[in-house]
């Protein structure tokens, strides 16, 4: 496996893995753009206004039609975050011509509709097609509407919302309803040419091919990117400190059987000069795997829920914990997954149970390179975190952290909110 | 063991049934770090009657499902989960209407774990505290199920279509019957359906197929028990028993369901047959590149979340399809003006044909996934198929058996709609 990052055009990078041990490919594209609580609609919104028509495949259906015929490849636009980074992509994941009944090149036609896709937008008078940015827009309206579906993702959001709502790490990657609704094709079509003028663009292929024939591909494919000034502050604002000396409490009353609590953490001073390494074995051993603190405390010993984790965002340095429990376990739950975290700090966990927190992230690092998506989104971290090592090398790190790493780093961590769903007071 | 080879696609499953009666099947994945196993029994939330050695029993809802966690616990105090865990290994498992299944992935150590794995699985170990504990546990996750509407609208719509098959019922059962589970009962139904006959082991990665048939046959039982039957009640029509699901929760918008039960042949090839046939003229009829897919999404009455799907489970096929819409009774109204339509006029086979070619690269481009080929493999293997060989039937599937699946499974009396409003 051939790893290669190179500059096809101003601010237009290309990470390369060329590989002949997947049936599959991967192309995608991603603009980088600063989370802000003004421009996060309008930016969500735009990859999926594109993808309803090109200039030469003006509809959905002449555009799905184009992808049957190359063996159903994917054209997906998704909305991510990172840290404070909004990442706006196409991804398209298409079927290796090894493969193929007639071994039809499926790389550099998918390459040249993804310029299209993000270059070439079917428009009226120049600006993008009024009926497909109203009908985007109130898709995009119910999606932040249908965050409430999900309890446990929604409790998540509505912790860090709350937890940040000084930063910009506090918004939605979709935005806000308000915002959403605002959107006119007028004014979304300026924010699509700032954007495309002003985003480092990020792309990716893992597959089969040649390297150096995939990047001339793609650079006649972007050479009409129009590129005017990068944003200089595109990054991150680590805060590390929590925002009141006194953890906040957040409540929400919903029509639910079932409790959710989630804490936010701020990951403090060992931010400064992070060691990822440490971070992730500290959040695998919180509540990040089945051994964790967590796993067998809260919900194995306590019997308090079905589930209880964690989750790390290395960008902001902020660690959020979720259980799902009964209404009235909620101090005794949240004292619970205090006292774990204690245990970390004070070094009380056993070598079996940092080995398994090790081995369960060096693993999953490892498996990195079997899949080409899981591939895209490590190297899209690494890009961004300013790291230049390979997964493997990265789980080696891993593997040699010591029990002191942990419980320093635990050290530093602070509760700075926590939110509650609870069900309705019932009359 | 036998290697059967598959040129055109370029994958090799090696297989072999043991003298038990357990079937192996071993994917190399030459290259990769990672490797999985999947051990799956066919015993799933839908098998509550069953008849082992001669005599018919009952169990509660949701034994299947409560055996799955507590499989783990080990003779010793143990736990098999903080086992493999602690081996580096990702482990879980999950119980269907027809199936359960224990995996891990690993990218050291396969064969240590793989040991653990045949180990636990195949023996039982349970007391009355560690049951009781459990139902807390189980009833933490039927509570959670309680506020999610996927689950309301799905179960809704097998209540609707289904009147007595038990695949209508929730696989994790309820308060009430997980209430009556024992110890003993965990026995009884580990010994009817965990025996090695009933069951598939299935392997993808850099893994030696004769070290795994070793392991195989040193760990598990050598006796050939007969595998249990399950009865799932007395044959059902094909039409709905009743015509709909309706029920408000806390959600942003309707969230809807449309099924039809579609005819199921006999364990056998003619399964793969009916599978694929269904998901080539369904993707035809509402897939992406549908005339009514881009209608109704333009139409603002559909959302990319809309997907369509044939789940076949304990001895059952039901189409299954939807997603989020503001009007759910238009979508099924332009459903069934889009099926007459076919109906009348046939399919066009052009845009068949772009349909079979999306179909092809998407079932190519799921090989990469190692936890669906395991899955695929174990289930078309207790249908009585052979998974692989979607490759070759696909491009034999004619364009009249699409329509006549369309025409009939789709009828206008046969479709029923769940919905989840908002409150």
């Amino acid at each position: 496996m051939e790893v290669s990052r190179r500059e096809l055009l101003p601010n237009v990078y290309l990470t390369a893995v060329e590989t002949d041990k997947f049936k599959s490919g991967v192309l995608s594209a991603t603009l980088l753009t600063q989370l802000e609580r003004s421009s996060a609609s309008p930016n969500a919104l735009i990859p999926s206004v594109l993808r309803r028509g090109t200039a030469t495949l003006p509809d959905m259906s002449a555009l799905q039609e184009r992808l049957d015929s190359l063996y159903g490849a994917g054209m997906e636009p998704s909305v991510r975050r990172k840290g404070e980074i909004q990442l706006l992509s196409f991804r398209s994941s298409f079927c290796d011509e090894r493969f193929l009944p007639g071994h039809e090149e499926l790389c550099a036609p998918l390459a040249s509709l993804l310029g299209e896709m993000w270059l070439r937008p079917e428009t009226r008078g120049g600006l993008l097609r009024p009926d497909y940015v109203e009908s985007e827009r109130d898709k995009l309206v119910e999606r932040i509407d249908g965050r409430v579906n999900d309890k446990i993702s929604y409790a998540l959001s509505r912790l860090l919302e709350e937890m940040c709502c000084f930063e910009d790490f506090g918004v939605s990657p979709l935005g806000t309803r308000d915002s959403a609704e605002n959107i006119y094709y007028v004014n979304l079509t300026r924010r699509y040419r700032d954007l495309l003028a002003t985003s480092p663009v990020e792309l990716f292929y893992c597959g089969a091919m040649d390297a150096d024939k995939v990047a001339s591909h793609l650079t006649e494919a972007f050479l009409p990117l129009p590129r005017g000034e990068i944003d200089p502050e595109l990054g991150t604002d680590i805060r590390m400190n929590t925002v009141e000396a006194e953890p906040r409490f957040f409540e929400e009353a919903m029509d639910v059987a079932q409790g959710q609590l989630a804490l936010g953490f701020r990951l403090g001073k060992c931010m400064e000069e992070p060691d990822y390494a440490v971070l992730r074995v500290l959040n695998a051993l919180y509540g990040g795997s089945v051994t964790s603190k967590l796993f067998m405390n809260v919900r194995e010993k306590l019997s308090l829920c079905y589930y209880a984790s964690s989750m790390l965002d290395a960008h902001k340095g902020v660690m959020a914990a979720i259980a799902g429990i009964r209404f009235d376990d909620r101090q005794k739950a949240q004292d619970e997954m205090l006292r774990q975290l204690d245990e970390l700090r004070q070094g009380r966990f056993t070598d079996e149970e940092l080995h398994s927190a090790k081995a369960h992230i060096a693993s999953s690092l490892r498996s990195v390179g079997d899949t080409p998506g899981g591939l895209e989104d490590f190297y899209l971290d690494q890009t961004l975190l300013g790291l230049d090592y390979g997964s493997d090398e990265l789980a080696a790190l891993v593997e040699d952290v010591s029990a002191g790493e942990v419980a320093k780093a635990a050290g530093d961590i602070a509760l700075d909110a926590a939110y509650f769903l609870r069900g309705e007071e019932k009359a | 063991m036998n290697k059967v080879e598959y040129p055109r696609i370029g994958e090799s499953v090696y297989t072999e049934e043991l003298e038990n009666g357990l079937r192996l099947f071993v994917v190399p994945r030459p290259g990769f770090s990672k490797s999985y196993a999947l051990f799956a029994t066919r015993y799933g939330g839908a098998d509550q009657r069953f008849c082992l050695d001669g005599e018919w029993k009952d169990s509660p809802a949701g034994v299947a499902h409560f055996l799955e966690h507590k499989m783990f616990d080990t003779p010793d105090g143990g736990n098999a989960l903080a086992l493999l865990s602690a081996n580096g290994a990702n482990p879980n498992a999950f119980t269907g209407s027809g199936m359960t299944a224990y995996y891990y992935s690993c990218t050291d150590g396969f064969f240590d774990n793989l040991r653990t794995l045949l180990n636990f699985v195949s023996v039982p170990y349970f007391t009355e505290e560690s049951v009781a504990k459990e139902q807390g546990i189980i009833g933490q996750e039927i509570s959670m199920g309680d506020d999610d509407a996927d689950t309301a609208l799905y179960y809704g719509l097998l209540g609707s279509l289904y009147e007595r098959h038990p695949v209508r019922q929730e696989i994790a059962g309820t308060a009430e019957s997980i209430a009556q589970i024992t110890a003993q009962t965990l026995y009884d139904c580990h010994r009817a359906f965990y025996r090695p006959s009933n069951m598939v082991l299935c392997c993808v990665g850099d893994v030696d197929p004769q070290r795994v048939r070793d392991m195989a046959r040193e760990i598990l039982p050598p006796e050939r028990g007969d595998a249990p039957r399950s009865d799932y009640g007395p044959a059902e029509s094909l039409l709905p028993h009743r015509a709909g699901f309706e029920r408000a929760m806390a959600v942003s918008a309707p969230q809807f369901l449309i099924g039809a039960k579609a005819a199921w042949p006999e364990k056998g090839e003619a399964r793969l047959r009916v599978q694929l046939t269904a998901r080539l003229a369904l993707s035809y009829l509402v897939g992406e590149s549908s005339p009514f897919f881009h209608r109704l999404y333009a139409g603002g009455l559909l959302r990319r979340d809309f997907s369509c799907e044939l789940s076949a489970v304990a001895d059952t096929a039901t189409v299954i399809m939807g997603g989020e819409s503001r009007e759910p009774e238009s979508v099924l109204n332009a459903l069934r003006n889009e099926v007459s339509a076919v109906a009348e006029q046939g399919v066009d086979e052009q845009r068949l044909e772009r349909c079979r070619r999306a179909l092809y690269g998407g079932y190519l481009r799921s090989l990469a996934n190692f936890s669906s080929v395991a899955v695929n493999l174990a289930e078309c293997y207790f249908d009585g198929c052979d998974y692989y060989r979607l490759f070759e039937e696909l491009g034999t599937i004619t364009a009249a058996e699409c329509a006549a699946f369309l025409r009939e499974t789709l009828a206008e009396e046969r479709l029923a709609l769940s919905v989840v409003r908002p409150l």
